[in-house]
C-alpha cells in the first residue's frame, strides 16, 4: 500500500520558499478558470479578457506600471513591519492621511509655481502617512495596546476625516457640492513620464524607495536586527536589541511610505481629493507584501502582478459585466494559494510503502 | 427623560450591541482552543450576504440566519485548512481571510444591492415587557437578542462547567500537555474555529437581514475587528463581553440620537461616525496598559501553531 506522509524537512527549503508564490499564480490562474465558468462565462475568454487584455499594447501597460507605484510602496513599507513582526494592516489609513496632508499642501501653495509645489507636497505626503502610522506605534510601546487592532481602527477614522474634509471645509466651491477639492494647478501635479499616457514620476520615486527598502532590509545592520527580532524574538531580546525602536521603525516605514503612494494619488492620476481616495491600495499591499516574500525584488513583480488583477477586475466588468469586486475574489484566493503552499517549505510529502495488515 | 425615550435608547443599544456579542463570544471560545482568527469581519460579511439571500428567496429570516452561520463555518473551514492542516502562519491567514471574505461579499452581493427585505417583527415575552421604563426594550426584542443571551449563558456553562470546556481550556494553555494526555488537539481546534465562524456568520446575518435589513458592500463597517477588540477588552471571560459589546452599542447609537434629538450641538457627523472606532482604541489602551492581565487571560498557545508528532 502506498501512503503519504507529511515529513519535517531538516532545513527550510529555499527553492519552495520562491517556488511557492509561482505555484500560488499558476493556481489562481486555474481558480480562476474554474470562476468563470462556475459563472457560466466562456474561461478562455474571462482569462483572455483578464489576464492578457489589460497588457495588450503599450498604453496597457503604462496603466499596469501607474496602477503597481502605490502598490509598490505600501507593499515595501509593510514588509519593513512584517519582517519584525510589526503588523501595520493600517496602510490603507495612512495612504488615505498622506493623500490629505499632500493635498493640504497643494491648497497652502495655490498660488506658487515651481518643484518647490511637488516638494512640499511629497514632505507634507510622507509626514502625514507618518503621523498616522504613529499613532499605533506610540500606543504599542507605551500601552502595549495591540497594533494590528489600533492601525485597522484608523483606517475607518482616516475615511470619514477625509470625507469631512472634502464635504467641508476643503470643498470646491464651483463643483456644484460634490466631495472633492478643486483640481490642483500644474505645479502641484506629478510630471508625466512617457507622453500620451498617465505613468508619472510616482513610479519612479516608487523604484526608488524600493532600492531603499532593499539596502536598508538586506544590507543595513538595523535591518538586520529587525529580522532577527521577526525571527527569534529571544535572540533579538538576548542581544539587547530594542523591541520599541524596532516597533517604531516597523511602523513608520509603513507610514511613509504609504503617504507617499497617497500624495502620487491625488498628485498623480486624480489631480484632486476625493472621499474616494483610499480604493484599497493598502489592503492589496498586504498581499503584495507576502507574495512579494517581504522582499523588496518579490515586492516588484507581486506589485505589478496585483496591479494586473486590478485592472483585469475593470476589463471584466467592462466586456463581460461582470462586478469589478472580482478582483478581490482572485487577490484573495492568491493569498490563499501561497500560504497553503508555503507548507512546502518546511515540511516535504513522502511516500511511503506501508504493509497491508493481515486481515485488513 | 422621558420613558419613551430611556426605552428607545435601552431598545437600540442592545440592537447595536447584540451582533457583537455574537460574533465576541464565537471568537473566544476559539482563541480559549489557541485559535487566534482575524478573520471575523470576512466571516461577517460572508454571513451577512448568505443571510441576506437565502432571505430574499425564502422569505424566511430564520432560514438567512442559518444560510449565515453555514457560510460563516465555511469561512473558517477554509481558516482551519490553512493554519491547522497546512500549519501556516494565524495572523496573516486571518488577514487573508478578511480581505477576501470582504471582497468575495461584494462579488456575490452585487445582484441584491438595493433590494430589500421585510422587518422582521419582535418577540413580544408576556408580563415581563410590561414593566416600565425597561419591560419594552428588554423583552420585546428581536429574537437574536434572546438567542445572544442564551448564547452567553451557553458558553459560560460550557467552558467552566463542562468536561469539554475544560479539555478545550487545556488545548488553549498547552497543546502538547492535552496531546500527551491523549486528546486530539487538532481536531478540538477545528471545532473551535468553525463555531467561532458560525457565530460570525449569524452576526453577519443579523445586521443584513434584521438590523438594516438591507445588504450593502462594506456593510459590516469594522464590528468584526470590534468583536476582536471585545474579547481582549473582556480578557477573555464572557459575561464581560457582554458589557463591551453594549458599552460599544450605546456609543454606536449615540449618533442617531443626537443628530435626532433636534439638539443644537455643532459636531461634524463624520466625528460622531468615528466615535465607535476611537472608543475601540481608547478602550484597548486602557485594557492593554497592564500587561500582567493580559498575559494573565490570554491563552497561552494563542496564535501558535501546534503540529502533533505522530
Amino acid at each position: 500500500m502506498l501512503s503519504l506522509k507529511l515529513e519535517t524537512r531538516p532545513e527550510a527549503s529555499r527553492l519552495m520558499s520562491y517556488l511557492s508564490p509561482l505555484i500560488a499564480v499558476v493556481l489562481t490562474v486555474l481558480g480562476g478558470l474554474l470562476v468563470f465558468s462556475a459563472l457560466g462565462k466562456d474561461p478562455l475568454e474571462g482569462f483572455q479578457v483578464f489576464f492578457l487584455n489589460p497588457v495588450r499594447d503599450w498604453y496597457g501597460v503604462s496603466e499596469l506600471l501607474l496602477k503597481a507605484a502605490p502598490l509598490m510602496l505600501c507593499a515595501v513599507g509593510l514588509a519593513i513591519g512584517f519582517r519584525a513582526n510589526v503588523w501595520n494592516i493600517g496602510a490603507e489609513g495612512q495612504f488615505i492621511v498622506g493623500a490629505c496632508a499632500a493635498t493640504g499642501a497643494a491648497l497652502l501653495l495655490e498660488d506658487v509655481s515651481g518643484p518647490q509645489v511637488l516638494l512640499a507636497m511629497v514632505v507634507a505626503g510622507a509626514l502625514g502617512g507618518a503621523a498616522w502610522a504613529a499613532i499605533p506605534a506610540f500606543l504599542r510601546t507605551h500601552f502595549n495596546a495591540n497594533e494590528i487592532l489600533v492601525s485597522l481602527m484608523l483606517v475607518y477614522v482616516a475615511q470619514l476625516l477625509v470625507s469631512w474634509l472634502v464635504f467641508g471645509p476643503w470643498i470646491d466651491p464651483d463643483g456644484f457640492n460634490f466631495p472633492q477639492t478643486k483640481m490642483f494647478s500644474d505645479s502641484a501635479l506629478l510630471p508625466i513620464l512617457v507622453e500620451g499616457t498617465r505613468l508619472n514620476l510616482a513610479f519612479v520615486i516608487a523604484l526608488g524607495v524600493l532600492t531603499v527598502g532593499y539596502v536598508f532590509m538586506q544590507k543595513s545592520f538595523l535591518g538586520f536586527k529587525m529580522r532577527v527580532a521577526g525571527e527569534a524574538a529571544d535572540a533579538a531580546r538576548y542581544a539587547g536589541f530594542s523591541a520599541k525602536l524596532m516597533i517604531w521603525i516597523g511602523l513608520l516605514a509603513g507610514g511613509v511610505c504609504a503617504g507617499l503612494a497617497g500624495m502620487g494619488e491625488v498628485a498623480g492620476p486624480m489631480g484632486q481629493l476625493t472621499d474616494k481616495v483610499g480604493s484599497g491600495y493598502g489592503f492589496a499591499a498586504i498581499i503584495v507584501a507576502f507574495v512579494g516574500r517581504l522582499n523588496p525584488i518579490g515586492i516588484f513583480f507581486a506589485s505589478l502582478l496585483m496591479a494586473l488583477l486590478f485592472i483585469g477586475g475593470e476589463q471584466s466588468q467592462q466586456y463581460m459585466s461582470l462586478p469589478s469586486s472580482i478582483s478581490k475574489v482572485f487577490q484573495g484566493m492568491l493569498l490563499f494559494f501561497l500560504l497553503g503552499s508555503d507548507l512546502f517549505i518546511n515540511y516535504r510529502l513522502r511516500v511511503r510503502r506501508t504493509l497491508a495488515k493481515v486481515g485488513a | 427623560m422621558e420613558q419613551s425615550l430611556i426605552s428607545a435608547v435601552l431598545f437600540a443599544t442592545l440592537v447595536a450591541g447584540t451582533p457583537l456579542i455574537i460574533v465576541a463570544l464565537g471568537e473566544l471560545i476559539t482563541e480559549k482552543a489557541g485559535v487566534l482568527n482575524l478573520g471575523a469581519e470576512g466571516t461577517m460579511a460572508m454571513g451577512a450576504v448568505a443571510g441576506f439571500a437565502a432571505t430574499h428567496y425564502t422569505g424566511n429570516p430564520y432560514l438567512g440566519v442559518l444560510a449565515g452561520m453555514g457560510a460563516g463555518a465555511l469561512m473558517s473551514l477554509l481558516f482551519g485548512v490553512l493554519t491547522l492542516t497546512f500549519m501556516a502562519n494565524q495572523v496573516a491567514s486571518g488577514l487573508a481571510l478578511a480581505i477576501f471574505g470582504v471582497g468575495l461579499s461584494a462579488f456575490i452581493g452585487k445582484p441584491y444591492e438595493s433590494l430589500t427585505l421585510p422587518v422582521v417583527p419582535a418577540w413580544k415575552i408576556p408580563l415581563l415587557a410590561d414593566i416600565p421604563y425597561i419591560g419594552s426594550a428588554l423583552f420585546n426584542q428581536q429574537s437574536l437578542v434572546y438567542f445572544s443571551w442564551a448564547l452567553l449563558a451557553g458558553v459560560i456553562w460550557f467552558l467552566y462547567k463542562s468536561r469539554a470546556g475544560l479539555i478545550l481550556r487545556a488545548v488553549g494553555e498547552s497543546p502538547a500537555s492535552a496531546h500527551s494526555i491523549g486528546y486530539p488537539v487538532i481536531r478540538i481546534r477545528y471545532l473551535a474555529t468553525l463555531f467561532g465562524g458560525a457565530m460570525a456568520g449569524i452576526g453577519g446575518a443579523f445586521l443584513s437581514v434584521f438590523y438594516t435589513p438591507l445588504w450593502v458592500e462594506g456593510m459590516v463597517s469594522g464590528r468584526g475587528w470590534i468583536a476582536l477588540a471585545l474579547v481582549v477588552f473582556a480578557t477573555w471571560r464572557p459575561l464581560r463581553v457582554l458589557l463591551g459589546a453594549y458599552l460599544f452599542g450605546g456609543v454606536m447609537i449615540t449618533q442617531l440620537f443626537v443628530q435626532g434629538s433636534g439638539l443644537n450641538i455643532e459636531v461634524p457627523s463624520q466625528l460622531l461616525s468615528a466615535l465607535p472606532y476611537l472608543a475601540t482604541i481608547i478602550v484597548l489602551v486602557l485594557i492593554s496598559r497592564n500587561q500582567q492581565t493580559i498575559r494573565l487571560n490570554s491563552p497561552q498557545s494563542l496564535g501558535q501553531p501546534y503540529r502533533p508528532d505522530a
